[in-house]
């Protein structure tokens, strides 16, 4: 994984719309990029689930949280629609888990991101990284907390 | 709920929805969780002092605020166990004409209930058992606790195709 310390690499990805994103879009504001392995999976479900349940608060702490996996936008699009999540979702699709493989988060046994967290600070700079130790693991939403404290 | 960083799962308290006897079980429960529903009946066969915590997800249950107020609403009116026992046995009717008729059965004042699935303080009382759940990190349910400590569901009890 990406160090605490680095520059945290730049991206354009196309969104559950399919529109381009950038993380420079954001600078100004702390991001907390969520790798996950994927759409419709079981765990993944349950991960973006009770992120949305602390969605507000997490804006309120105005870090804008963002998810990022090798899905395609339009599966993005009926991910959320079926989780009822708010949380823009990032295609990592072509090629195929770039942007993963940039912050260190991509699984080359298994084709996927891995299950970890990334705080990226105003500056553009990571501050505090998560991996969970197993796929199967959810990190809590109490870590998201725990992190942007942990900056303060 | 604006502190929602780690924090020990809070120990049962006097407010806490308990029931039967033995070592001490804190479960955080969506009602409206087919999971919660599949493996209520093992949870509550534990020779085990069950300690019921809300833990409604509504993104993914949209119903599920709306079950644990009226779980608590039923509970001000001794009832609490017999509401959440009636809707994990017959899951599929949540609607509110289904949730009166619950109550009617359960011999509850049916005006009380409604007032008081609907006030705040009820709110309050499940966003507080929610909060406590999201500090101590659960996030899938049920997530049951022993000294402490969260354990699989599936070391608890067994369910009928794992948690999914």
């Amino acid at each position: 994984m990406i160090e605490p310390g680095s520059k945290a690499p730049a991206f354009t990805l196309p969104n559950h719309r399919g529109e381009q994103v950038s993380l420079a879009d954001f600078r100004g504001r702390k991001v907390m990029l969520v790798f996950y392995p994927a759409d419709f999976s079981p765990v993944c479900s349950d991960q973006l689930s009770i992120y949305q349940e602390v969605l507000g608060l997490i804006e309120e702490a105005g870090v804008q949280l963002i998810g990022i996996s090798v899905d395609s936008s339009w599966t993005h699009n009926a991910f959320r629609k079926h989780l009822g999540i708010d949380i823009p979702l990032l295609a990592d699709f072509h090629p195929k888990g770039a942007v993963s493989r940039s912050y260190g988060a991509y699984i080359d046994a298994a084709g996927t991101g891995n299950r970890s967290l990334v705080l990226v600070d105003e500056q553009g700079i990571v501050r505090w990284v998560h991996e969970s130790p197993s796929v199967l693991e959810i990190p809590g939403a109490n870590l998201i907390f725990d992190a942007l404290q942990a900056v303060a | 709920m604006s502190e929602l960083t780690s924090a020990a799962v809070p120990a049962a308290g006097p407010q806490d929805h308990v029931r039967g006897d033995g070592e001490e079980l804190i479960v955080y429960v969506d009602l409206a969780c087919p999971h919660c529903a599949a493996a209520w009946e093992s949870i509550v066969s534990l020779p085990d002092r069950i300690v019921f915590r809300h833990f409604p997800v509504a993104s993914k249950h949209p119903r599920s605020p709306a079950l644990h107020a009226a779980a608590e609403a039923a509970g001000a009116q001794g009832g609490f166990f017999g509401f959440v026992d009636s809707l994990f046995a017959d899951h599929g009717h949540v609607d509110d004409p289904h949730l009166w008729r619950r109550a009617e059965r359960l011999g509850m004042d049916i005006g009380r209930f409604d007032a008081e699935r609907r006030s705040e303080a009820v709110a309050a009382r499940v966003r507080r058992d929610f909060e406590s759940g999201i500090r101590a990190g659960v996030a899938r349910t049920p997530a049951p606790f022993r000294q402490g400590r969260q354990v699989p569901i599936d070391e608890v009890v067994s369910l009928p195709s794992g948690q999914g």
